[in-house]
């Protein structure tokens, strides 16, 4: 068995654009989940239309790459809105069934035929790259060391993904620490409580919503870089990785989904180039190479369940605050 | 709900007092002492407010008062509609339909975030301390007007660090007062049932409230416990607050309310001196109910809580 290349690949991972984009959805979802207590189960459709914003503004309308940028985060920011303005005055768990059922109104809008001509429906839409790699400031040629080595266009885009990452997890520390991140999480422990002392609840709601919404929007874009942009990657599975992965990490923490993807993504590769290896091995007779592809994520599965139940509050979680939780 | 030491068969012969001997205001209304009577200088204004439950009319007040820089309890029996009409003093909850003013402001359909930055605060009869936060978050919480709590200002924290540093002297100053200083930076869910109840009083005055509102701020908490908390309300009058409290402690009443209205089935029954009020007849029918006209008899087994409260006023009251 070649384990140097299972290695290999795990590494590749964990520098990756997708793990980068999975980071900084799951930072989002900090902001919403573990600060504010927001359950926000929508994830996938907020990077769906960072997705789609960027690729239709490049395609349809030839839009700069910034102006593509802004057209996906004004996207998020209406998302947003008009999932907060009826939902963020019931309780939580409203806003649950809503975001759920919201982004998968997205992700069917952009599969119907009906829009074909501008969101290539089923099939996706793919060719909006040039744009991106014409601000490579690299020269052509290849880039890094050992299973991180990559040519000019792919290192600009890693360079640029986990800037982006930093900079957000710098962005929602900042935050976190000051006042208006006091009453975010006050508001998670009890909003009639913080709503007494004179706090405007709503509004607070609303801008956490909208702030975690932009981080996945932005997550949506990094996500769809690497790849075609295909209605199918936004399913509500994407949402539930991501919530994985910021359970894994520590949910009201900012290094957590950063780790999190980190650790999710080496796993999954992991896992996955070990158990095709050892179908092809024979080790495995029981199973064929298709079995063992969706086996992988059963033991990523377990991996996080171990995780949960012998490390409940995450990586970067704070032991004393699940002493109080139940 | 709520059965407070002083109703308790278990509790101790010497009901809880305050340490300091409190000073009665007095002459705070015009006219007779009955239901709706007008104060001299009334904080809180009510008219015709009525909420309903569907078929179950909760809350149906014609006109009351509350007097300012005085002690206000506001008592009656379990489901008199008491803790109903605070949330819908504070806007927790809207009535069908009516008026009240705080301050001379009309309050109708003003959200309760507005309401307390009016600086009319209240606290719960469940404690809501904010457990995954520092007892010094609780308390920082409460600060009014802080820059730093719009979003994009508390990105640059030179616009908020001096006022954060005002503030966190004066929770420490608060902290020290309530006796909760050496906890200052444990989570509020490690603290003691009394200890929140502490903690959401000394939040609830980082904002200099005017009027402070407080739903059963003795319901569990223990006799020793209890005396400071007397004290501390009391210190409230003294430094020109107005209170309002709902409470099941007759001894606490008495001891150290100026005013006490009454509520039963969801109107004002009586007002007045919390001396006189005890001996009116609406309130020994508010309490007692459909017992009154029955003998009772000498076993204390029999005794509803409520009787057994009203025999323990007419007894200290001798």
């Amino acid at each position: 068995m070649d384990w140097g290349a299972i290695f290999n690949n795990a590494a590749v991972e964990l520098v990756s654009p997708t793990t980068a984009a999975y980071a900084l959805a799951a930072l989002g979802l900090a902001v919403h989940f573990g600060y504010t207590g927001l359950l926000n189960f929508g994830q996938a459709g907020f990077m769906a239309l960072g997705a789609y914003g960027y690729a239709i503004s490049i395609l349809t309308f030839g839009f700069p790459v910034w102006g593509a940028f802004l057209v996906g985060v004004g996207a998020s920011v209406v998302f947003a809105l008009i999932l907060g303005i009826p939902t963020l005055r019931l309780r939580a768990d409203y806003l649950a069934i809503v975001t759920i059922a919201a982004a998968e109104i997205v992700r069917l809008l952009f599969t119907t035929n009906t829009f074909a001509a501008v969101t290539g429906s089923a099939n996706g839409l793919s060719g909006y790259k040039n744009e991106f790699a014409a601000l490579n400031p690299l020269a052509d040629g290849s880039y890094g060391f050992g299973p991180f080595t990559n040519n000019a266009y792919d290192t600009w885009l890693r360079i640029v993904a986990w800037s982006i990452v930093i900079l957000a997890a710098l962005l929602v520390w900042q935050v976190m620490r000051s006042p208006w991140g006091r009453v975010i999480k006050g508001i998670r422990e009890d909003e009639d409580a913080v709503r007494a002392l004179g706090k405007n609840v709503y509004a607070y709601k609303m801008q956490s919503l909208i702030f975690g919404g932009v981080l996945g929007t932005i997550a949506g874009m990094i996500f769809a870089l690497p790849r075609a942009v295909v209605p199918s990657n936004y399913q509500t599975t994407l949402t539930f990785f991501i919530y994985a992965i910021l359970l894994l990490g520590g949910a009201a923490t900012v290094l957590g989904p950063i780790i999190g993807s980190m650790i999710f993504w080496v796993l999954l590769s992991f896992f996955s180039g070990f158990i095709a290896r050892a179908v092809e091995a024979g080790w495995l007779p029981f199973m064929t190479a298709i079995q063992g592809g969706q086996l992988r994520f059963i033991l990523v599965g377990v991996a996080i369940m171990l995780i949960v139940i012998f490390r409940p509050q995450g990586i970067f979680g704070n032991k004393k605050e699940l002493a109080f939780v139940r | 709900m709520s059965a407070s030491a002083g109703l308790d068969s278990a509790a101790p012969l010497e009901p809880p007092v305050p340490t300091q001997k409190p000073i009665k205001t007095t002459g705070l209304h015009i006219g007779e002492a009955e239901p709706g009577c007008r104060k001299v200088d009334p904080i809180l204004v009510v008219d015709n407010v009525r909420r309903t439950f569907g078929g179950l009319t909760a809350v149906d007040v014609d006109h009351v008062e509350v007097p300012r820089g005085a002690i206000t309890a506001l008592i009656g029996p379990n489901g008199a509609g008491k803790t109903t009409l605070f949330n819908l003093l504070t806007g927790f909850d809207k009535p069908d339909d009516g008026k009240w003013t705080f301050d001379g402001r009309s309050l109708a359909g003003v959200p309760a975030y507005k309401v307390a930055r009016m600086g009319q605060i209240r606290t719960f009869q469940l404690t809501k301390a904010l457990g995954l936060l520092t007892v010094m978050d609780n308390m920082l919480l409460g600060a009014k007007g802080q820059t730093g709590e719009n979003m994009f200002r508390a990105l640059m924290p030179f616009l908020w660090r001096n006022q954060e540093e005002e503030n966190r002297a004066k929770a420490l100053d608060l902290l020290t007062r309530f006796k909760l200083d050496t906890k200052k930076d444990d989570y509020a869910a490690s603290l003691s049932g009394g200890q929140r109840k502490l903690l959401e009083m000394a939040r609830a005055l980082m904002s200099d409230p005017t009027l402070v509102m407080l739903d059963e701020p003795m319901a569990g908490v223990n006799p020793a416990l209890t005396q400071s908390l007397l004290d501390h309300i009391l210190n409230l009058k003294s430094q020109g607050m107005t209170v309002l409290f709902v409470e099941h402690d007759m001894h606490m009443v008495r001891h150290i309310a100026d005013w006490v209205i009454v509520m039963a089935e969801g109107k004002v029954v009586a007002e007045g001196d919390p001396h006189e009020v005890m001996k009116n007849p609406a309130v020994i029918d508010a309490y007692l109910g459909q017992h009154h006209d029955e003998d009772i008899g000498e076993d204390p087994g029999t005794e509803t809580e409520n009787v057994s409260a009203i025999k323990e006023l007419l007894d200290d009251e001798r």
